[in-house]
């Protein structure tokens, strides 16, 4: 209990990651999925710097960068897309997205 | 002992502050609990010993998403309750099902995999931003580049959707000639 090991970290990650996935599943409004979204990456990086960190190797590291790094672009093309479509339609509601239904 | 304490503490805030941005009905409160949730998760890697990466977070999760989540929401109504969505039980069901395995899965992976080795193991005595450093520009140098493209592939697609209509200032136009704009674009 006192000694923390690699587990309570992984259990941890996953704890968050289904935060995450809530969100994911109950949210209507795109912003807010956003949101969830980054809760996601971040729980995947706590686990990646866990295992970094326990063995010793520095590749998890590496590889929670690069989770940044995308995280980053894809915050900045999304909320560029989410604002055209914003200035167009006056809504960002998921159900309002159904123009390619047939 | 001062490791468990602090392990506890921020995991317990980080769970706090996450669930409210997944659970609360006002935008700009999910936009505050996240940010403090970035914030609460970098302690985690500097508990891990990954300095740099926690500065990281710190820079680009609080500094530079969330402030361009905060400026994205001044294009939105944010004052409105966020309406939430109704999904289908099966739906529900498989996901939580996804978790319940993914959580199986982490329980088990350091059981299975207590055999492995370092790929790149850390050199005694070197810092942990001097060995990134030595990682990032010898073994990953390729993706890290590649990163880099992405992110100014991102940054000009950021602008260019965003921009749009942007050549004419609100801030230099006069009264008038803003109304009878809006006006011209309500009979058009």
């Amino acid at each position: 209990m006192m000694e923390i090991t690699l587990q309570h970290y992984l259990i941890l990650s996953t704890v968050l990651f289904a935060i995450g996935l809530v969100g994911v599943m109950r949210r209507k409004n795109l912003l807010m999925l956003f949101f969830a979204t980054e809760i996601l990456l971040n729980a995947v990086n706590v686990a990646f710097a866990a295992i970094s960190s326990y063995y010793g190797d520095l590749t998890g590291q590496m590889f929670a960068f690069f989770v940044i790094a995308i995280a980053a672009s894809e915050v900045a093309v999304g909320l560029g897309l989410l604002v055209v479509w914003y200035k167009r339609t006056g809504k960002i509601d998921l159900d309002t997205m159904t123009s390619m239904k047939g | 002992m001062f490791e468990a304490i602090a392990f506890y503490t921020f995991a317990i805030l980080t769970i706090v502050m996450f669930t409210i941005t997944v659970l609360t009905r006002h935008a700009l409160y999910a936009l505050s609990a996240l940010a403090a949730g970035m914030i609460f998760i970098s302690a985690f890697f500097f508990l891990l010993g990954a300095d740099f990466l926690g500065a990281i977070q710190i820079i680009v999760y609080t500094g530079a998403v969330m402030s361009l989540y905060a400026f994205g929401m001044m294009f939105f109504d944010t004052t409105r309750d966020v309406i939430e969505k109704r999904t289908s039980p099966q739906l529900v069901f498989g996901l939580s099902g996804l978790a319940a395995l993914t959580l199986v899965a982490m329980f088990t992976a350091p059981i299975v995999s207590s055999n492995i080795t370092a790929f790149y193991p850390a050199i005694e005595g070197v810092g942990n931003s001097q060995m990134v450093g030595m990682v990032l520009f010898t073994k990953y140098l390729i993706p890290f580049e590649v990163a880099a493209v992405m992110l100014l592939v991102a940054m000009i697609a950021g602008i260019i959707l965003a921009g749009k209509k942007m050549d004419q200032s609100l801030t230099l136009m006069k009264e008038e000639e803003i109304k009878r704009q809006l006006n011209e674009k309500a009979e058009a």
